[in-house]
């Protein structure tokens, strides 16, 4: 388990590293290494070049402006999670990093590389698609930003193009007033995802929602937005038989197949019982802060 | 007198090495220019190979050799058939590298030899197989049918072994029975997966014509036998060495992997040293793997709970070969009825060639599948009669003055009878029935049931047969210079604390403090008399064999002590690092004692000129060493027990199950263990734990993912799912001692204990928590969500 | 099987691309040639001879590995040496005191018989050790500790007394 023969290259520079991953189709970018690494040791990627992009200071830091976060390229999960600016300004998102492997693998994997690797369980993705967030990328054609509803394609795949590199990623901050929850079921603590849900609520004077997202992670080739859900609770009071109603339409939204961690009526019922907790738990949360 | 070491809490001599990164594993043995190994495996369960074209490889910058069946003259032959039996009609081992036939996913088909492991891979992957993929069947039970793909030609049904014993007469007590239960159970497969992967390093020494080979071998003298005989080595020619060993579990016990073999080889072809280091994926797909049973379990019960008779058939899933023979099953077999008396048993098995990695025992051995089945049963009968499952139990344990207990009929993996020699299981119900507050249970349990919450309380006993033979030898010297004191005997250790056990034996014979007595092991130069470590028999053999032999050193020393004091034997006693006159204080210090006993001609120290020739004190009649007397203090003995060793225990579990996620919880796991005297019981405690440990994972995570056409899916840690820490929960360990009066120490094994009963404990408690929504029985391990979920859906929740 | 053959010729050395690396390991700075795909690992233990680093798994889930990079505990299996370029590495063997003397967390584990085979053992102590050295307050509870050993697997003591190490350790450091 020793990776390939490859080329290594660490520019300075953005402009170079786009040239660079541009000069060869056959290049890969390199950020923490935490999910492009083990690829390489059981030698199921194969790239001829690196692009290495941590000595590149632009693709640096975390930084919050017009209600959005701004997560650079090589910010570690371990970074954004300790953030406490960030913790401030959207909960959701420390909370949900702490479900992130383990602190070692936080400590060296970046937050845009999770997205960029889009695993269809990850957790970094969700908190993405759930927020409404996206991904700036770059290439020799220029920069583009990438809605992350747009941005996931399927398992380990995204809209970035191969010669692209994704620059930054940005979330929103939680919108004012509104609750939210992050809960995963794994096999193992820090495991990938069998299933997982996260809810931001918002209710008005009345309590009733006006305002809920809802999405979820390991239940389909891609993070998915739970808009069924969303529709059944939306404007409710959130009571026990808006929570079942809406937790049996989540479940009809997983399309997983049977694997070898779980079968797909197992996380039919996960993901059915993650809704109802986490829409009340976020709902709860948003009491607190109205 | 000093206080007793055997017994105390001592901390291990070897820790510090070990915490400072100073430990010394094969890899990290520091090697002149060595050359490195990898493989070329089959990719498919079952083909015959049409062609390998090596080219490419050979061609490939830094290699310097590539191997295949062609090109390693003697060794291309099956390996040893380690343990012969005569049920087994068509035993087969596998070959160095494949001729002809791949017979599982994983098996060494080439072997590339190259200046770094990385160069070694690109080459094992420019090396060219073209296969003919060949039916296959992983599924026991189809694979034992007519018509069902053969792994081996001249092996009808796939049947690799078939055997019957017979204990009393079951069928009388079946058809006296007035309650009969018969149930299935299957137990999957899992792997030992210790943290250190298996590895080899060799040298071949020119000049001396010496083979040195350095493996993380549980049995490094049996190696050293195998070795000399298949490379044609002179055996005193022949050297291996077990450095430490990071875990074992049982792997580690089985030889030949092919690469133990290989690596010698190419070390002597390429006069460089060469190493092999296995890494994780390849541990698990070509390191050997246990645990597929599926058994047939009946109980002939009176109206009363009492058992009468017990029938049990099961199949054993081998794998594509069975170099270890049937211990496997037939340790299972033997221990099918537990601590229960049942004086009528019939136990029938197959061992089923699968195109999988071969079966060869892993930390339990047959003894997780056999408790599984019978602590099943018995839960069964319990609620079949309506009898509580702790009263149920109690009516059958074997009582304190039953033993020794015999099982007429059932031979043992030692291939000696089957007596269970001592113990006090009903004193372990009460204990265990007590810890887990069992009375209040199901008050509790019905208490939060009505805030949605499903408690559950399981239990299960288990037996072990320990301290198998043939036999162990110990070595025990008293240095001259330091007093220190040098043990050495013929296993390895992979973690027991050997070194801190052994020393604490010899401490209290001979006055010194654990720390002054240094064991070395698991090098044939050390000490090359002896068989190896494995089920659960080093403090039982070894540390017997040592214990015999520090009371002789004991003698040794007291004779020679009371001399030197002018004084009485019977008025010498050793403590403190010396001999004393009882009563007073003159003393002499050990070293001086072993210095005087070894007649010097030269003085190198103050103790030495006392000891020289011409020394007074040595002037005597006749020779300077007397007719019949060995210089020094020091001697060897063995120890061969008359036959294994019987430990026990019982666990218990209060678990919570969330029946929205169908997770298991375990809230408390508490293990009343026996194990005879103990040597140290921080030391036994640390086995228990890690054993349940290993016994969760086998009950909840871990199991081997075959696909249909013999890939193994999970060959990672990634989706091979080992505990870490935050799966595990605090484990209370209580102790019983009842020595074993089998042996001199009255010591039992502890090794394999901890993992046996767990899968029972937990299926017993998910099953009482869902109880209630009707999820019915738990007949199969690991235990996962998705079954949990399937039987609640069954049920309609 | 004859050791009496002519010597085989080969090329003795790789072809791979190199570069060269400049990190301090331990508080020496080290400057070598190093092969651009050699893991950290890999150059820790047979470059550099620091074998207390163990190797696993080398796929991140074992974290037998583990070392801290400027600080932070991280898998050495999943870090190319050249990523570590500019790096302040630390391995085991920079805990214990010139004169052997354990570290508390190292004392602690041996009080608690917190190893066994001891192959885990130095990644464990690694993760610990990064873990008490950042600023974010330690849990301490049962869960707590266990959280901060996940991602280090134990095969031997079923992580009883590792937790109890954990434990024992803060007592001695004064972060109780």
């Amino acid at each position: 388990m020793k990776p390939p023969l490859f080329r290594y290259q660490a520019p300075k520079t953005l402009k170079e590293a786009v040239i660079a991953l541009a000069s060869d189709p056959d290049a890969m970018v390199l950020a923490g290494g935490q999910s492009l690494l083990p690829a390489l040791n059981f030698r199921l990627a194969s790239p001829s070049l690196l692009v290495d992009i941590q000595h590149i200071d632009e693709l640096k830091g975390i930084s919050i402006a017009h209600g959005q976060i701004i997560v650079k390229a090589m910010t570690r999960h371990r970074e954004l999670e300790l953030d406490e600016r960030v913790r401030q300004a959207n909960p959701l998102i420390a909370e949900t990093m702490a479900h992130v492997a383990h602190i070692p693998i936080r400590n060296r994997g970046t937050v845009v590389g999770s997205l960029c690797h889009a695993d269809g369980a990850a957790e970094v993705p969700l908190v993405l698609i759930l927020l409404g967030g996206s991904v700036v990328v770059e290439g020799p054609s220029g920069r583009r930003e990438i809605e992350a509803d747009k941005f996931f394609r399927f398992h380990l795949s995204t809209a970035r193009r191969r010669d692209e590199i994704a620059v930054e990623a940005r979330f929103p901050v939680l919108p004012a007033g509104s609750g939210w929850a992050f809960d995963e079921l794994t096999r193992r603590h820090g495991d990938y995802a069998i299933a997982g849900v996260g809810a931001v609520v918002r209710l008005d004077a009345g309590g009733h929602a006006n305002d809920i997202r809802l999405a979820a992670c390991g239940v389909a080739s891609r993070p998915i937005r739970l808009l069924e859900a969303e529709k059944l609770l939306s404007g409710t009071a959130l009571g026990e038989a808006e929570l079942k109603a809406a937790g049996k339409a989540a479940a009809d939204l997983v399309s997983a197949p049977d694997d070898m961690h779980a079968t797909n009526a197992y996380r039919r019922r996960v993901v059915a019982a993650l809704v109802r907790r986490m829409v009340a738990k976020a709902a709860a949360r948003a009491r607190t802060r109205q | 007198m000093s206080t007793r070491q055997f017994g105390a809490r001592i901390e291990r001599n070897i820790d510090p090495k070990l915490l400072r990164g100073e430990g010394v594993f094969v890899d990290d043995i520091p090697l002149p220019q060595p050359l490195h190994a990898a493989f070329v495996r089959s990719p498919f369960a079952r083909a015959r190979i049409r062609s390998i074209n090596i080219a490419a490889a050979e061609r490939h910058p830094g290699v310097a050799a590539v191997y295949t069946c062609d090109n390693i003259g003697d060794l291309d032959v099956e390996m040893p058939l380690l343990i012969p039996h005569s049920s087994m009609k068509h035993p087969h081992t596998q070959r160095p590298l494949a001729r002809g036939d791949v017979y599982y996913v994983g098996q060494c088909v080439a072997m590339v030899v190259a200046v770094n492991r990385y160069v070694a891979e690109d080459a094992a992957a420019l090396i060219e197989v073209d296969y003919d993929p060949l039916d296959v069947e992983i599924d026991i039970e189809k694979a034992v049918e007519g018509g069902a793909p053969l792994v081996h030609a001249d092996a009808p049904n796939n049947i690799a072994a078939h055997f019957v014993q017979v204990s009393g007469n079951p069928d009388e007590a079946f058809a006296k029975a007035e309650h009969v239960v018969k149930i299935r159970v299957q137990v999957e497969r899992s792997t030992a997966a210790p943290m250190e992967c298996r590895a080899v390093a060799a040298r071949w020494d020119e000049v001396s014509q010496e083979l040195t080979v350095w493996d993380g071998t549980q049995a490094p003298i049996s190696l050293r036998g195998g070795l000399a005989s298949i490379l044609k080595l002179d055996e005193d020619k022949v050297r291996v060495i077990a450095p430490d060993v990071g875990g074992g579990f049982g792997q580690k016990i089985m030889m030949f992997h092919p690469d133990e073999l290989l690596v010698p080889m190419a070390a002597m072809e390429l006069g460089r040293p060469v190493k092999y280091i296995e890494d994780r994926r390849e541990n698990f797909i070509g390191a050997s793997q246990e645990r597929t049973q599926i058994h047939y379990i009946e109980l002939a019960a009176k109206k009363s709970g009492e058992v009468i008779g017990l029938k049990d058939s099961f199949l054993h899933d081998t794998g594509a070969f069975i170099p270890y023979g049937i211990a496997v099953a037939q340790v299972a077999s033997t221990s099918i009825a537990g601590p229960y008396r049942i004086p009528n048993i019939w136990v029938e098995f197959k061992a089923v060639y699968t195109p999988t990695v071969q079966v060869t025992p892993y930390r339990g051995c047959g003894r997780p599948q056999a408790c599984f089945a019978i602590e099943r049963a018995m839960d069964q009968l319990a609620e079949k009669l309506g009898i509580d499952r702790f009263e149920i139990r109690r009516r059958n344990l074997i009582g304190e003055k039953e033993f020794p207990y015999p099982r007429e009929g059932l031979l043992f993996a030692d291939g000696l009878k089957v007596t269970l020699d001592s113990g006090q299981y009903h004193k372990a119900l009460e204990m265990i029935l007590a810890e887990l507050g069992a009375a209040n249970f199901a008050a509790a349990q019905q208490q939060v049931r009505a805030e949605g919450k499903y408690l559950g309380l399981g239990l299960a006993f288990y037996v072990e047969g320990t301290g198998l033979g043939p036999y162990e030898g110990g070595h025990v010297r008293i240095h001259p210079i330091t007093g220190k004191v040098y043990v050495n005997t013929g296993l390895s250790c992979q973690g027991q604390g050997h070194d801190t056990v052994f020393a604490q034996i010899v401490a209290d014979q001979l006055g010194v403090k654990p720390q002054d007595v240094i064991v070395v092991e698991g090098d044939t130069k050390a000490f090359d008399w002896g068989v190896a470590t494995f089920a659960s028999r080093a403090a039982v053999v070894s540390g017997n064999a040592i214990h015999k032999t520090a009371t002789i050193v004991r003698e040794k020393t007291i004779e020679a002590a009371a001399n030197m004091l002018e004084a009485d034997a019977a008025d010498i006693d050793l403590h403190d690092g010396a001999a004393w006159v009882k009563g007073s204080n003159r003393f002499v210090p050990l070293a001086a004692v072993a210095t005087a006993s070894n007649p010097l001609r030269y003085a190198f120290n103050k103790a030495a000129q006392a000891a020289t020739q011409f020394a007074p004190a040595s002037r005597h009649d006749g020779p300077p060493l007397e007719e019949g007397k060995a210089p020094g203090l020091e001697a060897s003995d063995y120890y061969s027990p008359p036959c294994a060793t019987w430990a026990y225990g019982v666990h218990g579990a209060l678990v919570e199950v969330d029946p929205e996620l169908c997770t298991v919880k375990v809230n408390k796991y508490v293990c009343i263990h026996d194990c005879g005297n103990m040597i140290n019981p921080m030391i036994v405690e640390g086995q228990v734990h890690g054993g349940v440990a290993q016994g969760l994972g086998g009950a909840l995570y871990e199991r081997l993912e075959f696909e249909p056409s013999g890939n193994l899916a999970n060959a990672n840690f990634v989706d091979f799912l080992m505990p870490y820490a935050t799966e595990i929960p605090d484990i209370k360990v209580m102790h019983l001692e009842t020595p074993s009066p089998l042996n001199p120490l009255g010591v039992k094994g502890v090794g394999e204990a901890g993992c046996i009963a767990v899968g029972a404990v937990v299926a017993s408690a998910v099953e009482d928590a869902l109880k209630p929504l009707g999820a019915g029985r738990f007949h199969q391990v690991p235990l996962t969500p998705s079954m949990i979920q399937a039987a609640l859906d069954r049920a309609g929740r | 099987m004859t050791s009496r053959r002519l010597k085989r010729r080969f090329a003795e050395t790789a072809e791979d691309p190199t570069l060269q690396v400049s990190l301090t390991v331990n508080g020496e700075l080290i400057e070598r040639t190093a092969s651009v795909r050699m893991l950290l690992s890999d150059f820790l233990r047979h470059e550099l001879g620091l074998t207390g680093t163990h190797v696993g798994c080398e796929h991140g889930i074992c974290g037998c590995c583990t070392v801290l990079i400027d600080g932070k505990a991280a898998r050495s299996c999943l870090t190319l040496v050249a990523q570590a370029d500019g790096t302040e590495v630390t391995t085991i063997e920079a805990l214990a005191a010139e004169d052997g003397k354990l570290h508390p967390i190292q004392q602690a584990f041996k009080e608690s018989h917190a190893l066994q085979c001891g192959y885990c053992t130095p990644g464990m102590i690694m993760n610990i050790f990064g873990r008490f050295n950042e600023p974010e307050p330690l849990d301490l509870s049962d869960q707590g500790i266990r959280t901060m050993l996940s991602g280090n697997l134990c095969r031997c003591t079923g992580y009883v007394n590792i937790v109890a190490a954990v434990r024992r350790a803060a007592q001695l450091l004064g972060r109780v």
